[in-house]
């Protein structure tokens, strides 16, 4: 049985002058349905570009990416992704913005407002549904963006460092409302940080990369749910796992 | 200026952040109120230096005075020649800009949204933008004669290219991100088009409609001025003709207030059009 994600050796290099800049060389990954990877690496070892392939964003320079055995070659509905930036249209509310995946997609008015406004409850933002994405904080518009990204109702999730730019508490909250989200609903997710404690206390599996793509280290995390940050933190297993992926990421770095 | 006493009543919603405030007229307008008193303390101000220099300091026949532009705007109000000129002028105007501004605006959309015409095209828009369009009057005149067309057209040709650009501007500047957004949603190029360029072009493209106005107005009397029997223009030339300086401001004073009023009303579509942005860019 294949995987449902299934990545073979994706090479990507961009073109500047008269010179190839190799972002990723013969990346391997697979995913199995209905798990939560984190893939940990540093800045600038191709973890964006690794996800805008898999995203059909960009095409790669060779490999592929298989999607349910199918090839992926542009975006898919059923793969949602979010990136490190805000990419709300500042032009529309709240609601607006969550609507759109769904306006693309061709729902109707009624359900659509009707959805709409069901994921701003679920995301917290009840009583911002009038506000333009300028006139919210940075953590809120995150949350406008998880929504919209659930407005499509899409099959995997794929995230970019979606917590990178809040600070410390909020990133905690928003990582516990995600893992809440995503519970039970069957979605397969792979998220990519550069912050060890974040893939720890996310992930199913764990995947470190190194410069270029190269995979340093591949294994199950067998941390029991619901976890907590705080009593993870001072957890024995916890902490040998924390000190196995630094020592990885340094080996990376080589 | 006015120094702002928050009273926040207790009652209010603590989570939301938002505190209802009990402020006074004063405190809600006095800043608006005294840049308007200050403007018409301006504008009577200098009306009253003219007034009593004229023909002390200066000769009114050449800077005319208050006095007899106000008694000529009545006389021609009273005669009517005052509205018969306007009204061929505002008819050029707005035939003009509307005219320049839907083909700027067309033109410059279905373009930036073609990069590699819009590189191949530049240069030359760029060379025909920098024409002044007083040197396409005589062509114009050729062409058209020298009926209303001709002005029209000649703000036409001045209003195209400042909405051109402006779009144009807009689209090409548009976020990457925004885009990759929609295709991500499974949206095609029609929807991009749609949802993403045709929103974030509307700041440029309001910025041309702006910046446009005045020049339609150039446009239009220009026209006139250069050849023409009616219209402000006309009435210009033939009051400063016959050296009456009353006549002439008389007539400037008109077109002031059309440029007014016609900003007035693009401020409005401006304001609707651009709620989501932020408050300083607004200015």
């Amino acid at each position: 049985m294949s995987s449902l994600l299934d990545v073979r050796g994706l090479t990507k290099q961009f073109v500047k002058d008269d010179t190839g800049v190799v972002a990723l060389r013969d990346f391997d990954l697979q995913v199995e349905k209905g798990s939560f990877v984190t893939v940990l690496g540093r800045s600038g070892c191709g973890k964006s570009t690794a996800l805008n392939l898999l995203s059909g964003l960009i095409q790669p320079t060779s490999g592929t990416v298989a999607y349910r055995g199918e090839t992926v070659t542009g975006p898919r509905t059923e793969i949602s992704y979010l990136t490190q930036s805000d990419t709300l249209m500042p032009w529309r509310d709240v609601r607006r913005n969550i609507e759109m995946p769904m306006e693309i997609s061709g729902v109707g008015a009624e359900e659509r407002r009707g959805r709409a406004l069901e994921l701003v409850e679920r995301v917290g933002l009840t009583g911002f549904e009038r506000h333009y994405p300028r006139e919210l904080s940075g953590g809120m518009r995150r949350r406008v963006s998880l929504a919209r990204m659930l407005a499509g109702n899409p099959e995997t999730l794929l995230m970019d460092e979606p917590f990178g730019a809040l600070d410390a508490q909020l990133r905690m909250d928003l990582q516990a409302e995600l893992l809440r989200l995503w519970q039970d609903s069957g979605q397969t997710v792979v998220f990519v940080t550069h912050d060890i404690e974040e893939a720890l206390l996310l992930g199913d599996r764990i995947v470190v990369l190194g410069l270029r793509g190269r995979c340093i280290l591949d294994r199950e995390l067998d941390l029991a749910r619901p976890r907590d940050p705080d009593e993870l933190r001072v957890d024995p297993s916890f902490v040998a796992l924390h000190r196995e992926m630094t020592e990885a990421l340094r080996k990376g770095a080589r | 200026m006015s120094t702002m006493t928050e009273s926040p009543k207790t009652d209010s919603d603590d989570q939301s952040g938002v505190v209802a405030l009990q402020r006074s007229w004063w405190e809600r307008n006095g800043r608006t109120a005294s840049v308007w008193g200050a403007r018409v303390l301006l504008l009577v101000g200098v009306v009253a230096v003219w007034q009593l220099a004229a023909g002390t300091v200066f000769d009114p026949s050449f800077t005319s005075r208050p006095s007899d532009i106000w008694g000529r705007l009545v006389d021609w109000n009273a005669d009517g020649t005052l509205w018969l000129h306007s009204w061929i002028t505002l008819q050029e105007i707005v035939y003009g800009y509307a005219l320049g501004s839907a083909g700027g605006a067309l033109f410059g959309f279905v373009l930036a949204t073609l990069p590699t015409v819009y590189r191949v095209m530049d240069p030359f828009i760029m060379a025909l933008y920098s024409i002044p369009k007083v040197a396409l009057a005589p062509l114009f005149i050729v062409w058209f004669g020298i009926e209303m067309d001709m002005k029209i057209l000649l703000a036409a040709v001045t209003v195209f290219f400042l909405v051109f650009l402006n779009t144009a501007a807009g689209v090409r500047e548009v976020d990457r991100g925004l885009i990759d957004a929609v295709r991500l949603m499974g949206g095609g190029r029609r929807d991009i088009a749609l949802k993403v360029m045709l929103p974030a072009s509307m700041t440029g493209m309001l910025t041309g409609l702006k910046v446009a106005i005045p020049y339609a107005l150039i446009g239009a009397v220009i026209g006139e001025l250069v050849a023409s029997n009616r219209g402000l223009g006309y009435l210009i030339s033939n009051s400063a003709a016959t050296f009456d300086t009353a006549g002439v401001f008389a007539t400037l004073v008109v077109l002031s207030v059309i440029a007014a009023i016609l900003n007035f009303l693009v401020g409005l579509l401006d304001h609707r059009v651009s709620r989501w942005k932020p408050a300083e860019a607004k200015a």
